[in-house]
């Protein structure tokens, strides 16, 4: 049939097959450096977002007997907190709670002979006049050992490392963009070189330099939506691989490896992208190269 | 149509493959063009159809002097030149049909109408049961007929053929012959490049004759002077004593 065969016999060339794979590794990597990015910022949002506005009291167990004993200091605690001005909700974190956050670090046996300190679980209502310095000063006072946690150094480094994730995201993305750029640029100019007699007739006989380079766009569209294609099924079982992987692992030590809806159709659309910028950079690459023949 | 004043062509520093070129076709007009071989006819042909740019002088086509064209100006004129190379020139990956199918392609003419237009020229041309068949499985001459048909599809305003009828029969090349004067007769104008002394006899056209990258006009019905024949072809010694030289085929 007319029409189904492009005027350059460029799917002949071997460095199309090369291209293919090329495309299918860059776009995986890409993938792949994206959802870690995607599982990272979800993790600090999620810890953000429950921990905003809540705060931990710790009180220590303490073998000097002069002290009271926790119990009891957990109550006065309990009690002064209560009293503040600005705290909607106070309540001592449960044992049971206390050992199942501890126990994939320190295992059960552990756990029975260690004096753990006791926990108080903090709401701060969103209206102003609460002030958490104040508070951990009269909290110093009143009770011995207890210590006042607003999580902010701790929700600070989760920020940093968040960001920085995503800044490695994208530049790893960046680097593949650029590598796969150079690829598209390599494999149109040695398709250029190899063609150039069928080039020149086909100016002969009247092409322009854009039909020229929709030979190469359709060309390398083809090839890029195939390593697409590729690069996108291979990530989706790494990152399903891992998802499982992490199930199995202890709640806590890996973060959650579960991608959204919106955040699986952000990477489908990596391919696609991809696949873009490689028909531009041909066109562009054509007609560049084009433009400085005779 | 074309026009060219003192034009002169040198590839690289070598010596002018065409020398002083003055000619003027007018539209309408039906040449012959001839020469031994090296004497430059497929360099003047290359000329005309915006292959090459000369050294020197002043090449004019359909009104446009070459030398301020623009690059994206050269497909409109080029679209206009139907070409008939001497090796053919047909991509080996295409169909007949999609071979012949180019020049309207580019020309962004609709699907049905080209298949319409080329499966018609190449039943004519007496390729109507090879429209699939790919130039590599072609004889010399059918391949010339799809590159003639090629040429001719979308009603150049200007033919140039480059030796058209050296791989075929007498009768196939008048058959050629014939479509490049239909073509003429509706206004084309058309410049055949041919050693075929005996298909020129039949038909009342001027020559432009180059000899030795100069031109020459012949009005029509003048004979030329046939070349001399060597009176005895002396070979080398050591060839004519090679056992390669030797048998049948050289008689």
């Amino acid at each position: 049939m007319i029409g189904q065969r492009l005027d350059l016999p460029l799917a002949e060339d071997s460095t199309g097959r090369f291209l293919v794979w090329i495309m299918a590794v860059m776009i995986y990597l890409a993938i792949v450096a994206l959802a870690g990015s995607m599982v990272l910022a979800g993790m600090a949002g999620r810890w953000e977002s429950g921990l905003t506005g809540r705060l931990t009291v710790q009180i220590a167990p303490m073998p000097d007997e002069s002290v009271p004993p926790l119990a009891q200091r957990t109550e006065v605690t309990l009690a002064l907190l209560r009293s503040t001005h600005g705290i909607t909700r106070a309540e001592q974190v449960a044992a049971a709670a206390t050992h199942k956050l501890l126990e994939p670090w320190l295992g059960n046996a552990l756990l029975d002979d260690l004096p753990l300190p006791a926990l108080i679980d903090v709401e701060v209502g969103s209206g102003a006049g609460f002030d958490a310095a104040a508070l951990a000063e009269r909290l110093a006072g009143a009770v011995p050992g207890a210590r006042l946690d607003n999580h902010a150094a701790w929700l600070a480094d989760l920020r940093i490392l968040a960001h920085t994730a995503q800044l490695v995201a994208l530049a790893v993305v960046v680097l593949v963009g650029g590598a796969a750029v150079a690829s598209v640029v390599f494999a149109v100019r040695t398709g250029l070189a190899i063609h150039s007699p069928v080039v020149e007739l086909l100016h002969i006989m009247g092409a322009t330099d854009a039909y020229v380079a929709r030979q190469f766009q359709t060309h390398i569209a083809g090839l890029a939506l195939r390593g697409g294609a590729v690069g996108l099924g291979l990530a989706a079982i790494t990152l399903l691989a891992l998802r499982l992987a992490a199930g199995d692992t202890p709640v806590g030590l890996m973060p959650d490896m579960t991608l959204g809806l919106r955040e699986w159709l952000a990477l489908i659309t990596v391919p696609l992208v991809a696949t873009a910028l490689a028909v531009l950079t041909a066109r562009w690459t054509v007609l560049r190269v084009l433009t400085r023949m005779p | 149509m074309i026009r060219f004043e003192n034009i002169g062509l040198r590839y690289g520093s070598g010596p002018e493959a065409l020398r002083d070129i003055n000619l003027t076709l007018e539209p309408g007009s039906f040449h012959f063009l001839t020469g031994a071989s090296g004497a430059g006819k497929s360099s003047l042909l290359r000329l005309m159809y915006l292959g090459l740019r000369p050294s020197r002088g002043v090449i004019s086509v359909f009104g446009h002097d070459v030398a301020a064209l623009k690059r994206a100006d050269f497909p409109v004129l080029r679209r206009q030149i139907g070409v008939v190379f001497q090796n053919f020139r047909l991509l080996d990956h295409l169909s007949a049909l999609d071979n012949v199918a180019l020049p309207l392609r580019m020309a962004g003419v609709g699907e049905a109408e080209i298949r319409e237009h080329v499966v018609e020229l190449l039943h004519w041309v007496g390729l109507g049961d090879a429209l699939d068949a790919k130039p590599p499985t072609l004889s010399g001459g059918q391949q010339q007929r799809v590159a003639i048909a090629r040429s001719v599809i979308a009603r150049p305003r200007l033919l140039l053929a480059d030796e058209p009828t050296g791989n075929v029969d007498d009768s196939i090349g008048m058959r050629l012959l014939y479509l490049f004067e239909e073509l003429h007769k509706l206004g084309t104008t058309v410049v055949i490049a041919t050693h075929n002394e005996g298909l020129i006899a039949r038909f009342v056209h001027p020559r432009l004759h180059l000899e030795r990258g100069t031109l020459s006009v012949i009005a029509a019905g003048t004979p030329i002077a046939p070349l001399p024949m060597p009176t005895a072809m002396v070979l080398p010694a050591g060839l004519a004593t090679s056992q390669s030289l030797t048998g049948s085929w050289l008689t």
